[in-house]
């Protein structure tokens, strides 16, 4: 095995960090392989050059929410994956892909192997609104949605129906705003991006037309970003409907709002009270004030009934949605649940906070030697930059631990070889970041046949059989 | 870091050719049959949130994120989405004077991604946006601490 901790990082480490007393190897493992467990180990191999880092992924394949969630036309988005190939590539680091935390290992072996263990597995689990008829056919949770079309391995057979004219998403955030214009984009912009093809297929022959974004409270309060909404408003055959009546008044309280929301609320009364709508054959609709609660149908949903809601409370941004007693019936095919995610335990051993579904933290403090970042750690909310600077924060914790001595670095771990047997005595095919490049150069090889960046590969054996012909995870 | 710096110029360049600035891309591509264009060196100092000051150079023509990446500054998260706008980590502040002598105005789409940067100010700026001009030099401009690792570590 190659040894990471050579004699020449360690001169540079004694003089970039003050840390006199590194004689030893600090050994350190991320749980994720996405934006929070890059960015962690990133932060830590700038300061810390006398390291080992192993990032543990469970799917063959890196990047998270990079590549699974960021919607097929924000390539541009993407570009982070160049510096995480950076970092992946730098010798004190190491990824270890299709390593289920919680089932191949737990929490303890990496306790037991590492100084140090970040977890970094983000949010999985949607959150449901627990009302009747949730359960139908074509109620699709919108992180499936996107799973779908990104060419998430477990979401590749979701069904989705498309044969409806009409869509509810419910929920007002980014993820909702995504899906609604994977359902409105026209199929010549989306036939040049990295969608999956199976998606892609259906749209072909999707007969939406109309997508209602509901949220329960107003227009001062959604949760998406000005971006989003103007690519929806700039969007190319569809055209933006808002409710007038629920914008009265709120051109008044735009001088007294500071940005960001100053500039989402012009941009929103702009369009809802200046601009007719261009005539178009694709709508999306806003709508607000409105909470869901049941999901008609039989066995397929036919619509949604709403309760109407006013607003109480001066404070815009916490005001809050009380019933009218008034009810009203959307019809639609099909509904996509929106409501933010959580994230699951997968070792009861993890301080678990149940009801939030985060990991119990301070600054990415969870316990002696474990730590956390990103949307385990916060919650799930922020673009790459809340990531981003979240997981630094917690790489510096881990280096102010390791500087005041709270990590013992004389203490030997073992790393690396204690779980590579553990994971080889269950049969485990690790997947190193060759094993993905030579994953990565196929679904390129793929998507130019296609006229695309790339045709992601949604069967894990089969990423894994392309993956053995890469170099192992250790020699 | 030259093949980060190169895939951070063709990013731009397919950024620009899908937006108005197309005469841009001949400016760059360095034909060998043709003559370089004679571009001035133009000062530039950061000046990081743990008050560490860096001066350095860069030219005509290059905006302030390829002057961090072509020198190697260490601002960790600088130009995650390598100048195509769709981040705000390049995120720098701007005396007033120099703010309002830049000769481009912020675009609607400049100013969707400041909106959610740290530590907004008046004279806030994406660095992917401003292009280097000879009155620019010795231009002095603060990067935010949220970029250059809050702990300063």
């Amino acid at each position: 095995m190659i040894r990471f901790c050579s004699q020449s990082l360690y001169k540079n480490a004694r003089f970039l960090t003050g840390l006199p007393n590194q004689t030893k190897c600090a050994k350190i493992c991320i749980v994720g392989g996405g934006p929070a467990g890059f960015y962690a180990a990133q932060h830590i191999i700038k300061t810390l050059p006398q390291c080992e880092i192993d990032i543990f992924e469970r799917l063959p394949v890196p990047f998270g929410l990079v590549r699974f969630g960021v919607a097929p036309d924000h390539p541009e988005v993407k570009n982070v994956i160049n510096t995480f190939t950076k970092t992946a590539k730098s010798p004190q680091v190491r990824f270890v892909g299709n390593v289920n935390f919680g089932i191949d290992i737990n929490l303890q072996d990496l306790k037991e192997s590492y100084h140090a263990v970040i977890l970094t597995y983000g949010a999985e689990q949607d959150k449901t609104f627990g009302i009747p008829g949730e359960n139908l056919q074509n109620v699709i949770s919108a992180r499936e949605f996107v799973g779908w079309y990104n060419g998430l391995p477990r979401d590749k057979d979701l069904n989705v129906d498309l044969s409806n004219e009409s869509v509810v998403i419910l929920g007002q955030g980014n993820v909702a705003v995504d899906a609604a214009r994977m359902l409105l984009s026209p199929l010549d912009e989306l036939k040049k991006t990295d969608i999956t093809e199976h998606a892609l297929a259906k749209l072909a022959d999707s007969k939406v037309k109309s997508v209602y974004l509901v949220g329960r409270r107003g227009p001062m309060q959604v949760a998406f970003t000005i971006k989003e909404l103007r690519e929806m408003i700039n969007l190319k055959g569809c055209s933006s409907i808002f409710e007038k009546e629920h914008f009265r008044g709120i051109p008044n309280l735009i001088p007294n709002l500071v940005r960001p929301r100053k500039r989402l609320t012009e941009l929103l009364v702009k369009s809802a009270l200046e601009t007719s709508p261009k005539p178009s054959s694709k709508e999306f609709r806003p709508l607000f004030l409105r909470s869901p609660l049941a999901i008609l149908g039989d066995s397929r949903v036919t619509g949604v009934e709403f309760g109407l809601n006013t607003l109480e409370g001066t404070e815009l941004e916490n005001q809050r949605a009380i019933p009218t007693g008034e009810r009203e019936v959307i019809t639609s095919g099909m509904v996509l649940r929106s409501i933010g995610y959580k994230s699951v335990c997968p070792d009861p051993s993890i301080p678990f906070d149940n009801k939030r579904g985060r990991v119990i933290n301070t600054k990415g403090r969870v316990e002696h030697g474990v730590y956390s970042a990103g949307w385990l750690s916060t919650g799930p909310v922020g673009v790459i930059l809340s990531t981003m600077s979240n997981a630094f924060e917690t790489g510096a914790n881990v280096l102010d631990d390791i500087r005041q001595e709270v990590i013992n670095l004389n203490e030997i771990r073992p790393g690396i070889n204690a779980i590579i047997s553990k994971l080889d005595a269950k049969g485990v095919q690790t997947v190193s970041f060759d094993g993905w490049e030579k994953i990565d150069k196929e679904e390129v090889t793929r998507g130019k046949a296609l006229g695309k960046p790339r045709e992601k590969i949604v069967d894990i054996k089969e990423m894994l059989q392309i993956a053995e012909t890469g170099k192992k995870v250790i020699d | 870091m030259a093949q980060y710096a190169l895939r951070s110029l063709c990013s731009r360049l397919v950024w620009h050719s899908q937006s108005i600035k197309l005469f841009v891309v001949p400016q760059r591509c360095h034909s060998l049959s043709r003559p370089l264009l004679k571009k001035e060196d133009v000062e530039v100092t950061f000046i990081k949130a743990s008050g560490e000051v860096i001066k350095t150079k860069g030219k005509e023509g290059d905006s302030l994120l390829d002057v961090v990446v072509n020198n190697n500054i260490d601002l960790d998260g600088f130009g995650a989405c390598e100048g195509t706008l769709t981040c705000s980590t390049c995120h720098l502040i701007f005396k007033q004077k120099d703010f309002d002598e830049l000769p481009e105005k912020p675009t609607d789409e400049e100013l969707d991604m400041l909106d959610l940067a740290y530590e907004l100010t008046e004279t806030s700026r994406l660095g992917c946006q401003i292009n280097l001009t000879k009155k620019l030099n010795g231009l002095e401009v603060r990067v935010p601490a949220t970029i250059n690792d809050a702990r300063s570590s």
